[in-house]
């Protein structure tokens, strides 16, 4: 399949008063139309800094972004209006993302307005309902406000929100992490049936591998700003190769006493963006660092097809 | 067996507010034994935090009010102590780890000072030295250099902060810890890093635990037992191994099961539970989960189902386990 989305050498570099902060720094991902990338990081990796700066909310420092081949750090304001109608994001908090004075029907009809996207305020509401009815909202709730329901509906909102201009691609910044297990799981279906039914691609940015796994084709891991690995999901699952990846999937507890055990704990913390030295930024937390990582110009290395690693090991 | 070091007897809390009662916690029984971990698992809103507040007595003025029951520690009735005698227990006998590291320390106060609050509190005829001995010992027993104690709440990341806000917790050693969702604002490598760390002081300090959170996955890796709470009830209990291994389950719990993405198979969908859990303010008259149950029948919906054991340690709240009137059991 060709790739809808794809991202090269992309950098984004904060200035900050104590020096420069790489956020994403030299990242190269493509996501295949109607498949989905999950991204994977701990907090502070630039995940939902690359999720900006692919729909150039964010203007990157360097690098290029291919949108259906073109690259979109080279329109115009005007071309990319265009491209922002196909390209939506869904962000994590359902209770700070929604405008509270909003009633569901604006908050759903906005995208529309902006867009000028159909003609008639008649043809908007009948959308909106449309809309709801996609995602399983029931109609007597068109009039309320975001306070009056709860998390589960509010992230509902979201994703209505998101198809109103019907896109091609969605950015999903944690789109479930502020919602309850049984809640997530209705919304972690949803989003899979829209895929499914309309052709989305999706990149979707978590800090849970879990959910990562049940939903991705691909999966990239990100640590300080630089992808470290990047495969599919069923090989990264099987054989992490990063240490990094490897100390992740480690963390996590799993629901049963089979694996309770001495869990293999990764020591220390992340180490700060700012100006960091040239070599593997992981390497003061890595079990198997060696003098080598200190190195500049490790890079992502395809170590089987498909199946990119960023570590000294593998040079 | 060794005895019960806290036991909760049908305790029922509510929060008054303008126009509504909320029943918030609607007759939980409840032993936690001495030196045990007991995972108290349950989604938003089932009461877990309300439970937790009820023992500490920290319940909101006014508004929180435990009308029927007992919690006894040690044979001291904390639904009925005073004040002035909670103060004397908070911190020393029973205490709290708060689930946000980030709002729970004072921002204008040094992380050592506010470790030393709490021990100068309990320990008023101890010397100026002595409190800051015990402060170094306590920063390094949660693995933060003890010369880092004139620092700032702001100075330390998330995992750090939640480390001292675990010393302050056992800096007077107490019996009972509640830890409110300890790790479920940090990273997971942080999270494997405090939990680790919270079941070695458990043990070095000989306390039980009760660790609030909804995820299975803690309770599978640290609880010793499990109590799952739906709409202010606890609706099944029992060892870790009646609950993650056992073969019968309330449906609730079968649900939340269904709802994580298991990380060793693939699976096409999850299956959620539809719908909502009740408003606490009307509940339902029978079962709390009869409206999203996939195995009710007509008279779940009229009839408030018992715990009814189903082996020696667990119990279900459910009538398909309840002794039926003929003598049949399911």
């Amino acid at each position: 399949m060709s790739a809808l989305v794809e991202a090269r050498r992309l950098k984004k570099y904060f200035e900050t008063p104590r020096g420069l902060l790489h956020a994403v720094d030299d990242v190269d991902l493509s996501i295949g139309a109607g498949e989905t990338l999950g991204v994977v990081g701990e907090s502070g990796c630039g995940k939902s800094t690359l999720g900006r700066l692919i729909l150039r909310l964010l203007e990157p420092t360097g690098g290029e972004i291919l949108f259906d081949g073109r690259d979109i750090l080279k329109c115009k304001r005007s071309e990319m209006k265009a491209i922002w109608k196909q390209m939506q994001i869904i962000f994590q908090d359902p209770f700070s993302s929604l405008n509270p004075r909003m009633t569901v029907s604006e908050i759903i009809a906005e995208p529309m307005k902006v867009a000028r996207f159909l003609p008639t305020q008649n043809d908007i509401l009948e959308r909106v309902f449309e809309l709801m009815g996609i995602v399983g909202l029931a109609e007597r709730f068109v009039n309320t406000y975001p306070h009056e329901l709860d998390g589960g509906r509010r992230q509902r909102i979201g994703v209505a929100r998101a198809l109103a201009l019907n896109p091609r691609f969605i950015v999903c910044d944690e789109p479930v992490s502020a919602l309850d297990v049984s809640i997530q799981a209705q919304i972690l279906n949803l989003m899979m049936d829209l895929q499914e039914e309309m052709g989305l691609t999706y990149m979707f940015i978590t800090h849970d591998l879990s959910v990562v796994k049940h939903i991705s084709n691909n999966i990239a891991v990100m640590y300080l700003g630089q992808c470290v690995e990047l495969s599919w999901t069923d090989e990264l699952f099987e054989n992490p190769c990063h240490p990094y990846t490897q100390g992740l999937l480690d963390a996590i507890p799993s629901p049963n006493l089979s694996s309770r055990k001495q869990l293999n704990i990764m020591k220390g913390e992340v180490t700060s963006p700012i100006n960091p030295k040239p070599g593997c930024r992981f390497a003061p937390r890595c079990p198997k660092a060696s003098p080598g990582c200190q190195e500049p110009g490790i890079g992502l290395k395809e170590i089987r097809q498909g199946h990119f690693v960023s570590c000294y090991l593998y040079m | 067996m060794s005895e019960n070091l806290l036991e909760i007897r049908d305790l029922h809390v509510t929060y008054r507010t303008d126009d509504d009662e909320i029943y918030a916690l609607n007759g939980v029984d409840l032993a936690v034994k001495k030196g045990e971990t007991l995972g108290l698992v349950g989604e938003t809103g089932a009461g877990k935090t309300t439970m937790a507040l009820s023992i500490m007595r920290l319940l909101p003025d006014r508004v929180g009010f435990i009308r029927q029951g007992e919690i006894m520690l040690e044979g001291v009735n904390l639904a009925r102590a005073t004040d002035a005698d909670m103060r004397l227990l908070r911190g020393n006998d029973v205490s709290m780890i708060f689930q946000d590291p980030m709002t729970s320390l004072n921002p204008i106060h040094t992380v050592g000072r506010q470790i030393a609050e709490v021990l100068i509190l309990h320990n008023p005829s101890a010397s100026r030295d002595e409190i800051e001995l015990k402060v170094d010992e306590m920063m390094e027993t949660v693995g933060i250099p003890a010369d880092r104690k004139a620092e700032y709440p702001h100075q330390f990341s998330g995992g750090m902060k939640q480390r001292i806000i675990i010393a302050i917790a056992l800096s007077c050693n107490p019996k009972l810890l509640l830890a409110d969702e300890p790790t479920t604002a940090l990273d997971v490598t942080i999270q494997a890093q405090v939990l680790n760390m919270m079941g070695e002081l458990k043990e070095k300090f000989g306390a039980s635990m009760i660790l609030i959170t909804h995820d299975l996955g803690v309770v599978a890796q640290i609880c010793d037992s499990v109590a799952i709470m739906y709409a202010g009830e606890i609706i099944e209990a029992g060892t870790a191994e009646d609950i993650f291994e056992g073969k019968s389950h309330h449906p609730y719990t079968i649900g939340l099961f269904g709802a994580i993405p298991d990380m060793t198979k693939k699976t096409r969908r999850l299956n959620p539970i539809d719908g909502l859990m009740p408003d606490p303010s009307t509940l339902p008259p029978g079962c709390r989960f009869f409206e999203r149950c996939p195995s009710k029948d007509g008279d779940c919906g009229a009839h408030r189902p018992g715990m009814a054991p189903v082996s020696g340690t667990h119990r279900i709240k459910c009538r398909m386990f309840a002794p039926q009137p003929g003598g049949m059991r399911e």
